[in-house]
């Protein structure tokens, strides 16, 4: 089932909040329009700063109303907030530990033609080499609507990006999230896959080609990336005869390497493969298509899963 | 405190400021001593910031967005009894807290500085918290000439403009050195008073040093309703010390024993000529 874009549950989520939580605070870089905070700006004007073009500057302002009390939210492109401004993440909000949210959105590919300049292959890996802040990827409406939830009252620096499609719905409501638990979707016997954020559809759809072939799938959404819920990913590998990682991001530092780590620091000998963008200069066209490019449609995967058991 | 003991307070400053980075084993001699008088103003005049208020949210905020100064700042914090002297003494020592750059960790920092063109964003948006709150408090922050290279520092100053922060009071220690050499030689940012009031800000230039005219500048915030302030604080980089005095060297010079002798023996001169 076709669900909205987590962009736009994002937006509608943190309006929901800010409504009743004056505290709550985004502040945007000429992007609430991208952000899907139009609506916000209009019904909460006094709780939307407004930066312009000027992302090191969003992220101290943010750091600057976390240390006066205010629940702040940093929206702007990933792309942008994460490379430009990855300083001021470094030591305004991670070392100097501000309880900020710091939100990208259209990440991964998510801007499709529009280029490399705009897209952001890189967050996962740069983020996850800076110390105290937590990293989460959402799949779906329900662990955007969830993340967002959470993220208000979160202690610590957080780091949260999604794309701007609509989405297939993989949770049910009455799911559970946390941040720093990793979420089961399916449980099967032969192939796992592990997914961050969006890509956990294309996993889906996979397991649907395989199961007709008569293999069966785990797929676990490992939608934080750090703290990354090590048990849980060890525990369901325990159970299948290989794993493949797939993420909308570089094959270098992202979820895939953060798996290969920690299966090689535990003397595991498992079939493993990883999809991601490799280190080329890449290919254009929309989202669906780049992704397909690099292995991952839902036919492709299947094809790798199929191969990886043989 | 009337100028007088500000300016006994500036001497026994410097002394304390000499004796840590001497004995810490590095430190930043020069710029310490020209932002030394108006960390003095703020933390014994302006901004009642203390021990007994720092965990409230109900206060006024100091940003040093020019880190590399630290040891003037734990100075005057430990004068205000954040921490003892003692520990202030193990500046650079492993594990200590009281690092080359301002941290949290220390009692009294308000926020992690050390690379340059970060604070002023983060002092803007503790005064827009402020003004979203209504609250009357004030947010100080001290830059560094050489500073206002960074790119950061002119994307704040338009928000401070734009959200009229008459609550902002950004201080520039307009010392005229850098590590390389002269500002106006590495990168030039003349005309500073002109730039910044083309930035929407509204501007005041005094000495530096001069206690009295910090008090009294001070004591005029805001300058105008609706813009923010922005005072150049005309200084001497190791200003105090004759032979530091608009020296490049000193920037980040660990005093030999000789010299450390010497410059305590000027000061000590200053201290028995102010009696």
């Amino acid at each position: 089932m076709i669900q909205k874009a987590n962009l736009e549950i994002f937006a509608e989520t943190l309006l929901d909040l800010a409504k009743k939580d004056k505290e709550i605070v985004v502040v945007t870089s000429d992007s609430r329009g991208s952000g899907k905070l139009t609506k916000f700006g209009k019904e909460l004007p006094d709780q939307i700063i407004e930066v312009g073009i000027a992302e090191q500057n969003l992220v101290g302002i943010c750091a600057g109303l976390a240390a006066v009390g205010k629940k702040v939210f940093g929206v702007s492109p990933s792309s942008f907030l994460t490379a430009r401004s990855l300083e001021q993440i470094k030591n305004d909000i991670a070392y100097s530990n501000h309880p900020v949210t710091l939100v990208g959105i259209s990440a991964g590919v998510s801007y499709g033609q529009l280029g490399s300049t705009h897209h952001s292959i890189h967050d996962l890996a740069v983020l996850r080499t800076i110390n105290n802040i937590s990293i989460v990827v959402p799949s779906d409406n329900f662990e955007t609507k969830e993340s967002i939830k959470e993220a208000v009252n979160y202690k610590s620096p957080l780091f949260i990006r999604f794309g701007k499609k609509p989405m297939l719905k993989i949770h049910n409501e009455d799911d559970t999230f946390k941040i720093g638990k990793g979420a089961k979707i399916i449980e099967g016997s032969d192939v796992m896959f592990v997914t961050t954020g969006e890509t956990a559809q294309r996993a889906l759809l996979a397991s649907e080609i395989l199961h007709k072939k008569n293999i069966s799938c785990s797929i676990i959404n490992m939608h934080t990336i750090k703290p990354f819920d090590s048990d849980l990913f060890l525990d369901c590998l325990s159970k299948v005869k290989a794993v493949i990682t797939v993420e909308e991001h570089s094959e270098n530092g992202g979820l895939g390497e953060k798996c290969a780590s920690i299966i090689s620091q535990s003397n595991i000998n498992i079939a493993f493969k990883i999809v991601g963008f490799p280190d080329e200069y890449m290919t254009n066209g929309s989202q669906s298509d780049v992704l397909d490019h690099y292995n991952m449609s839902p036919e492709k995967l299947a094809e790798i899963a199929d191969d990886i058991l043989k | 405190m009337d100028h007088k003991e500000l300016e006994l307070k500036s001497i026994e400053y410097r002394k304390t400021i000499l004796d840590i980075i001497y004995n810490g084993g590095a430190g930043h001699t020069s710029g310490s001593l020209s932002c030394i008088d108006i960390l003095n103003v703020l933390y014994n005049n302006i901004l009642k910031i203390n021990p007994n208020n720092f965990n409230s949210t109900d206060r006024n905020r100091y940003v040093q967005s020019k880190g590399h100064t630290v040891e003037a700042l734990y100075t005057v914090l430990c004068d205000q009894n954040f921490f003892s002297r003692k520990d202030l003494n193990s500046l650079n020592k492993f594990n200590s807290h009281f690092i080359g750059h301002p941290t949290r960790k220390v009692p009294g920092i308000e926020h992690n500085t050390g690379a340059l063109g970060h604070g002023l964003s983060v002092a803007v948006g503790m005064a827009i918290g402020f003004k979203l709150d209504n609250k009357p408090y004030k947010v100080y922050t001290l830059l560094g000439d050489g500073e206002l290279s960074e790119g950061s520092i002119w994307e704040s100053l338009l928000s401070a403009s734009k959200y009229k922060l008459d609550n902002l009071v950004i201080i520039i220690d307009r010392n005229g050195l850098q590590i390389t050499g002269k500002t106006e030689e590495v990168n030039p940012i003349e005309p500073l008073l002109d730039k910044f009031q083309s930035f929407g800000l509204c501007v005041k230039q005094v000495d530096g040093n001069s206690v009295s005219e910090l008090d009294q500048v001070f004591k005029e915030i805001p300058f105008e309703n609706n813009q923010p302030n922005l005072i150049i604080a005309n200084t001497i980089k190791g200003k105090g010390i004759s032979f530091i005095e608009n020296q490049v060297v000193w920037h980040h010079k660990l005093p030999s024993e000789e010299e450390y002798n010497n410059a305590i023996q000027e000061l000590n001169i200053q201290l028995e000529n102010f009696k």
